[in-house]
């Protein structure tokens, strides 16, 4: 591997990733945050991505060079409202025992199996449930798998926890989570770091707000995290450790367990739109829509405890305000990313 | 997405809509005494603008403007401002009218797009608005108009969140999405690449409120910080100086949103080789809409706020080309490509009139061109309508 270069002056001929031929979409994408979900099917050697256009998301597999093989397109199921419901988010959520797609959108949440060719399960927001004076949209966004759960976030804040089966749609609402004053913009999670740290699922909020939860047969909440003002775009939870994508362009990394602070880092100029770990090497992935994208090393000092970062990468895509981006293997040595009226997937991979 | 976009959309399209046809009036401006009955004179010009703002400005259109609601089509949007750019006695072809609505929909994409923070498309909205009590200055109760619009905006904007704004911006970059059209100024002043991208800079004063990239800081358990590093963050940036203002009067610092255009500057637009992305759009738009009803409703409640003048007695209407020449208009409407034709709402009259009242209240005060269609079900007779255009 490349040393990293995070002192000094960079050496333009030293490149640590290269970028590699991109996939073209039929639909730009469109400008929300986490807009892309990639999922690495290591036994068939195939990588499946996922974009969301607007009232449609475009799911790509794709071979190891980027060749695309297959592509299908959903679309977000109609309901009562004025237009056709625009998408929010798409995941692919990988439980112990099967792996799901989850759209959601204006109207509700849809569930698939991970090809997007049946679905499994429809959620449909209830109009009752918007403010009287309707002041705010009503939209689900949000989403992560916990063990043999689905967490959805809500326009309201609320955290919907859906009870996976093994198999079959006889998925189940168990849990409705009210802990957020502001909507739901991403939740992250991890197997437990026990005897550390109980905690597996963090969300958050356009207020900034992050609330640290224990998945047991309830939810339990154990920390919340303040975010002053600024939304929380992006969050992941690596080893205790929550990192947290800012609307300001700061990255932060806290303690799940206390919601202490033990990393800022100043990395954009503009709002912060995706985070990804590589959770085996202890990577982070941010991209912003100031047209950057940085590649971080997260370790954890064993003596004082304390976390430590370190810059590995900074890639600029010219003139494209990023709205996704993804590591596309569990070593992360190589990631993609998405743009607002981009037309394809930009693709990036190190030696 | 937010149902707070419609206002700020509305008046910052109207505000540049006011900068061009300002320009194009200046531009073809002939001294009062010298002109023919059908030439411009400033007179003209400032009665087609006062005109416009008037309408614009209308205390109950601004009331239904300002009430939460979804983002209408592009198809309900461009119809108002067609409605609105024939406020007055000024009429434009539809290849004028065209490319009026590429420049102003190009212009506010770019502002929308470069604007630092999501709050600050306020600013932006604030800028046009300024700038269009500078094009009336001279009629008071006109003036005051503008400045109650003002304020009711900071009634409605002020107390909204960081999230709530970025959830605005993303609306907004939404009804935006695929339009490339190549705009000349912009072209010229690099703002826009040749293939209709946007210039986003790396350099330059970082948003209010955010930090220069480039430093990460460690912390213990106590909270302490242990180690500062620099990381090579890519850009050139600087700290933001000031603040812009959010008062109905004050220094906004923010650029964008202001009046670009002088006489001089020339505008062509040029719409070849845009029509590549625009596959998925036009399918949306082409397809019957089965909530078109609801669509053309929304036109009648917000127009029935809109009093449109028509011109009185034997005034002719005055034709203002958005072109050099009449030749290169008449040339324009032949090749424009088909997937850019923004296709206008034609609201007709209906056999239930007490339904439509509203409706009918203002077709009386529209040109009628066609006869209207009666049939069983006035929904249908409304989707008809819809298709033949």
């Amino acid at each position: 591997m490349v040393a990293a270069d995070s002192e000094g002056p960079r050496d333009p001929g030293v490149r640590m990733f290269r970028r590699e031929r991109s996939i073209p979409l039929r639909g730009s994408a469109a400008a929300l945050g986490n807009n892309l979900c990639v999922l690495h099917l290591p036994v068939c050697n195939l990588t499946h991505f996922g974009v969301v256009h607007g009232p449609s998301a475009q799911l790509l597999s794709v071979a190891p060079e980027g060749v695309p093989l297959a592509q299908r397109q959903l679309h977000a199921k109609e309901g009562p409202g004025l237009s056709s419901p625009l998408i929010t988010q798409v995941h692919w959520c990988a439980l112990p025992f099967r792996v799901l797609l989850v759209l959601t959108s204006h109207r509700g949440i849809q569930m698939y199996e991970s090809d997007g060719s049946v679905m499994v399960y429809w959620h449909a927001l209830d109009s009752r449930d918007a403010s009287p004076d309707s002041t705010q949209a009503v939209f689900a966004r949000g989403i992560a798998s916990c063990g043999h759960f689905i967490c959805v976030g809500m326009w309201s804040g609320r955290v919907l926890v859906f009870d996976i089966p093994l198999k079959g749609p006889n998925i189940v609402l168990s849990e409705e989570l009210a802990a957020h004053p502001a909507s739901v913009t991403d939740i992250a999670s991890e197997p437990a770091q026990e005897p550390d740290c109980m905690a597996d699922v963090v969300t958050a909020d356009d207020s900034g707000l992050l609330c640290v939860w224990w998945s047991g047969p309830e939810f339990k909440l154990l920390t919340r995290i303040p975010g002053f003002g600024v939304p929380c775009n992006s969050v992941q939870l690596w080893k205790g450790i929550v990192a947290a994508g800012y609307g300001n362009g700061q990255v932060r990394l806290y303690e799940a367990s206390t919601g202490a602070l033990h990393v800022q880092i100043n990395a954009h100029a503009r709002a912060v739109c995706a985070l990804d770990l590589a959770p085996g090497v202890g990577k982070l992935l941010s991209a912003a829509e100031d047209t950057f994208v940085h590649i971080w090393k997260l370790s954890k000092s064993r003596e004082s405890g304390c976390t430590e970062v370190e810059h590995c990468h900074g890639e600029c895509v010219p003139d494209t305000q990023l709205c996704g981006a993804r590591f596309c293997d569990p070593s992360g040595s190589s990631f993609a990313v998405t743009g607002y009226d981009l037309t394809e997937i930009l693709r990036f991979s190190s030696e | 997405m937010s149902v707070r976009t419609l206002p700020l959309l509305f008046l910052n399209l109207g505000g540049e809509m006011l900068y061009i046809l300002d320009q194009r009036l200046r531009a073809q401006n002939i001294p009062g005494d010298k002109a023919r009955r059908d030439e411009w004179t400033e007179v003209d010009r400032k009665r087609v603008l006062h005109d416009i703002v008037l309408t614009m400005f209308n205390k109950s259109f601004i009331e239904e403007l300002l009430k939460p609601q979804e983002l209408y089509s592009k198809k309900a949007l461009r119809t108002i401002y067609d409605r609105l750019a024939h406020a007055s006695i000024m009429r434009l072809n539809q290849a004028s009218m065209d490319k009026l609505y590429d420049l102003m929909t190009m212009a506010l994409k770019y502002q929308v797009l470069l604007c630092p923070r999501p709050k600050d498309v306020l600013l932006v909205t604030y800028n046009h608005l300024d700038a269009i009590k500078g094009l009336i200055h001279d009629n008071p109760p006109l003036l005051h108009l503008v400045d109650e619009t003002f304020r009711q905006l900071i009634e409605v904007y002020g107390c909204l969140s960081a999230g709530e704004f970025q959830l605005i911006r993303q609306t907004l970059l939404t009804f935006f999405q695929d339009l490339h059209i190549r705009v000349s100024i912009f072209l010229k002043d690099k703002v826009q690449n040749s293939n209709g991208r946007f210039v986003l800079p790396v350099t330059g004063p970082v948003p209010w409120g955010t930090e220069v990239p480039g430093l990460i800081r460690m912390f213990n358990s106590k909270g302490e910080e242990v180690r500062r590093v620099k990381f090579p963050h890519g850009g050139n940036y600087v700290i933001a100086p000031k603040e812009g203002s959010f008062e109905v009067y004050g220094d906004r610092v923010l650029k964008l949103g202001t009046n670009m255009y002088s006489v001089n500057r020339p505008m062509e637009t040029h719409t070849s080789g845009t029509s590549k992305n625009l596959a998925s759009q036009t399918q949306q738009s082409i397809a019957p809409n089965p909530l078109a009803k609801e669509e053309l409703n929304f036109l009648a409640r917000l127009m029935g706020g809109m009093e449109i003048t028509k011109p009185s007695g034997s005034e002719p209407g005055f034709r203002l080309n958005l072109f050099t020449t009449d030749e290169e208009e008449e040339q324009a409407a032949l090749t424009r490509p088909e997937e850019l034709s923004h296709e206008v709402v034609n609201i007709q009259a209906t056999q239930d009139q007490q339904r439509n009242q509203e409706l009918a209240r203002i077709m009386g005060e529209f040109e009628v061109k066609d006869q209207p269609r009666w049939s069983a079900s006035k929904g249908d007779d409304l989707l008809a309508m819809m298709d033949e255009l």
